[in-house]
């Protein structure tokens, strides 16, 4: 193991100036304030609100009937990164929720209970609609069944077919669209009482397809020696928008075209990604990483890397509200709701493990990653299980060693900062002793 | 001893033989007995089995090991938080144990036992895997047309392995013989619920468990033979109190569990373990489209699960219900360890059953799970109070 002063000086320099914001995150951050605020008001202006999942997320479905969404997930990672989780956690737990079940629905159940306060310190409303947007995840299902139980609103439940054999069939895809037509419009239609305005949504999907070409861009600019971004760390920032409240808005594709103008500064200037330490100085090791993050101790965790020079150049979890880089876009198809059901079929943990495996080979050979880590999360089977099984694969089929920790979500008692420092600064040595670095 | 007493204890001896062959003996029997015919196995918690029935194969229930065995390979596959089905399952196919079946389908259960179908394909390449995604949305024009189209889209891949394209004539058989099947349970469960002395949990568990390998008929008239034999049983009622057990419905408890609650002052009126052989109430009518027909019961004639989507059906209300009608004096919500489906609906459940005033408990387990002097002693209080003072 190098000595502690020279990570440093290959990582961000500690001395260094707090990180600027660049105008993109101010522009994310003023998105949201506003959102929120739309929420916390939504009963006095009459707007519509509707609970749904980031994976399989039918935004401009939600938004061409003018509903307000609430992403449930985000919100308990929110809650995680403000350390508000574990008590959010333990007051669902003296409801009798199980310790082994999602942090997630855990910690949205608690705060919940404790008034359903917001990240930005605002009230959200409770929601006139359930969208179960059944994508990729068993748990999501269960959740909104609990939800339903305590709000007694409207559910409205869009099952889709899982990728079993790594493929959309033409069956999948009617199987989606007949639902949405039979099911979800309808419900939709009879809460807002409005009919769907087709050619608003199919504008809305052509407007997000701007917004995904830049995503993408950005996500691949990680291709260059030194990447500019951490495609990890840095790119839950990067996917916020797209992923939640504001696809198919101009406000959405805004902020990725304003993404792509200062990542391709950071290329010309050649520098490295933005880290809370500033500007990475030198990269030492270029990752690929499956699973979502830790977000109670989001920047410790992130830390462990970029004191040791290593930058994500690709994740998987950064797909779970899309796959875009492999070609999908909203708006390929003149039938808007088809667009729709690709989108859905073809998000990340709706995908078979050994298609999941092929994309993960594929990142570490495309982005000329030196070494790869499974951040094994407790309550994500969905991610989880198999996770041992793809490590052996990939390493078997890139030839590259990989790495396994274990960490949570939002339940600040099932991350081990010692051990999980420990193992990753173990891995990274043994790369570089292999000349793997 | 009753002159039933041998009859019993032969039916009985053979169920626990059958339950302990991991090797699946009976299924190579089988195919040695169909030559070219394949046998296929399934994961919990519901496959229609008539459905490979008609395709001319053997549905072969898998339910991990149990108790039986230790696990190595499995335990590289799946980290600590994880249940323990997949990593026995898993054992058992690296070990050879289940090379006699020809393939393995995995129904949509949870994302354990999902991507347990990826985990099938990547380590075993050569085996046929098929991933079985059970209609979350029960209207007949979408969930309905899309499942019936899968479930024929199945048989047509069985064909290919040995099995055939049934005729309708033989398809509406295999229904007509599960149907026989599904009632022969039904009486099987009655008898328990009814006189649950004549019939103990562990007793209905492994008659109800052979036919995970059995031909149906022969499993039919299995079951048929010791409901006939129990009920010329001579034995006397005790003071225990009647519990219905919840939440088994995928990973299976060890044998000494149920064992334990009973000995601890418990009769065990109704529970959910091997649910996927009684998944449907009532007969299928086949019709004139058997296919269509068994599709159309899944979406009708489910039992409540908590794998299932509830719709408009609320699982709390109807496990009050159900309570009150077989006259449990409590429910026992026994839930294997990391089970995502059980644990995540036992909050509203038992927010329903206090309503109801209907007392109960709950603990977790695993499958090899070996001590079972807390779950003895949690049972025996349980038991205690309500013989005392009525509720727990």
């Amino acid at each position: 193991m190098s000595a502690e002063p020279a990570k440093r000086a290959a990582g961000a320099a500690k001395s260094a100036p707090p990180a600027r914001k660049d105008a993109s995150m101010e522009k994310q951050k003023a998105m949201l304030a506003g959102h929120f605020k739309a929420l916390s008001t939504a009963r006095e202006t009459g707007r519509k609100v509707a609970y749904t999942f980031v994976p399989g997320n039918l935004t401009e479905l939600l938004t061409a009937f003018d509903f307000l969404p609430v992403y449930p997930e985000i919100n308990a990672l929110q809650s995680g990164m403000r350390q508000k989780s574990a008590d959010y956690i333990r007051d669902a737990e003296r409801l009798g929720h199980s310790e082994d079940v999602c942090t997630y629905v855990k910690c949205d159940i608690g705060m919940m209970m404790q008034g359903n306060i917001g990240p930005t310190g605002e009230k959200l409303p409770p929601p006139d609609l359930l969208l179960l947007s059944y994508t990729g995840c068993f748990t999501f299902l269960k959740w909104f069944e609990l939800l339903r139980n305590e709000y007694g609103c409207e559910i409205a439940m869009l099952h889709v077919p899982y990728l079993a054999n790594g493929k959309i069939t033409p069956e999948m895809r009617k199987y989606v669209a007949d639902q949405l037509r039979r099911e979800v419009i309808p419900k939709m239609e009879k809460i807002t009482g409005k009919k769907l305005d087709l050619d608003l949504l199919a504008a809305k999907l052509k407007r997000s397809m701007k917004a995904e070409e830049d995503l993408v861009w950005v996500l691949e600019s990680a291709k260059n020696r030194p990447s500019p971004i951490d495609a990890y760390f840095g790119s839950v920032y990067y996917v916020g928008p797209i992923f939640t409240a504001f696809r198919g808005s101009d406000a959405c594709s805004e902020y990725y075209a304003e993404l792509r103008a200062e990542v391709q500064g950071r290329l010309d200037r050649k520098e490295g990604p933005v880290t809370p330490d500033g500007t990475l100085a030198r990269e030492r090791h270029r990752l690929v990483v499956d699973g979502p993050p830790n977000w109670t101790h989001f920047r410790d965790f992130w830390r462990i890397f970029h004191d040791e020079g290593a930058v994500f150049v690709a994740s998987s979890y950064t797909k779970v509200g899309g796959l875009y880089d492999r070609g999908f876009r909203h708006g390929n198809e003149e039938d808007p709701l088809l667009s729709l059901a690709d989108y859905c079929l073809g998000c990340y943990t709706n995908l078979s493990l050994p298609a999941r495996t092929n994309l993960l080979v594929d990142y570490v050979k495309e982005y000329r990653a030196t070494g790869f880590l499974f951040n094994s999360i407790k309550s994500c089977n969905s991610f989880s299980a198999g996770q041992l099984v793809m490590l052996r694969e990939v390493e078997k089929r890139t030839g590259i060693p990989g790495a396994f920790v274990e960490t949570d979500l939002v339940d600040p008692r099932y991350y081990g900062h010692a051990n999980v420092k420990n193992r990753i600064e173990s891995y990274l040595q043994m790369l570089d002793q292999r000349g793997h670095g | 001893m009753s002159a039933t007493q041998p009859e019993l204890e032969a039916i009985l001896a053979r169920c626990e033989r059958l339950y302990g062959d991991l090797s699946l003996g009976e299924v190579s029997a089988w195919k040695k007995a169909h030559p070219g015919r394949p046998a296929i196995g399934h994961l919990p918690v519901y496959v229609p089995r008539e459905i490979l029935h008609a395709a001319g194969a053997l549905p072969v229930g898998l339910a991990g090991a149990g108790d039986q065995i230790d696990i190595v390979k499995g335990d590289a596959c799946y980290q600590s938080y994880i249940c323990h089905i997949p990593r026995s399952t898993v054992e058992l196919g690296l070990t050879g144990e289940l090379d006699c079946l020809d393939g393995c389908v995995f129904p949509s259960t949870c994302d354990v036992i999902r991507n347990l179908s990826g985990i099938w394909q990547l380590q075993f390449p050569g085996k046929y895997v098929r991933f079985l995604d059970l209609p979350q949305t029960f209207d007949p024009e979408t969930g309905g047309k899309f499942y019936q189209r899968d479930l024929e889209e199945l048989i047509h891949e069985l064909a290919g392995l040995g099995g055939r394209e049934p005729t309708a004539a033989e398809a509406c058989e295999s229904v007509r013989l599960f149907n026989e099947n599904r009632r022969a349970l039904r009486a099987l469960y009655a008898l328990r619920a009814e006189s649950p002395w004549l019939c103990s949990c562990d007793e209905a568990f492994l008659v109800t468990r052979a036919g995970f390998v059995l031909d149906v008929a022969e499993h039919t008239r299995l079951v048929e033979q010791f409901v006939a034999a129990a009920k010329r049983r001579d034995k006397k009622k005790e003071d225990r109190i009647r519990v219905m057990v919840i939440g088994s419905f995928c990973e299976q408890p060890p044998i000494g569990l149920m064992r334990t609650l009973e000995r601890s002052g418990c009769y065990v009126v109704d529970d959910d373990l091997n649910l996927g052989m009684r998944w449907i109430e009532g007969d299928v009518e086949p019709g004139c489209e058997p296919v269509a027909a068994v599709a159309h019961a899944y979406l009708t004639q489910s039992v409540w699960a908590s794998t299932r989507y509830e719709d408009t059906r609320r699982r709390g209300e109807l496990l009050a219900r159900r309570a009150k009608e077989l006259r449990a004096d409590g429910v026992v919500f026994a839930a294997a360890s990391f089970c995502d489906p059980a644990l995540l609906d036992q909050p509203p459940l038992q927010k329903a059953l206090t309503a109801a005033g209907i007392p109960h408990i709950s603990f977790k387990y695993a499958e090899n799970t070996g001590q079972f002097q807390g779950i003895r002693e949690q049972a025996g209080t349980f038991s205690d109070s309500i013989k005392l003072w009525g509720a727990a």
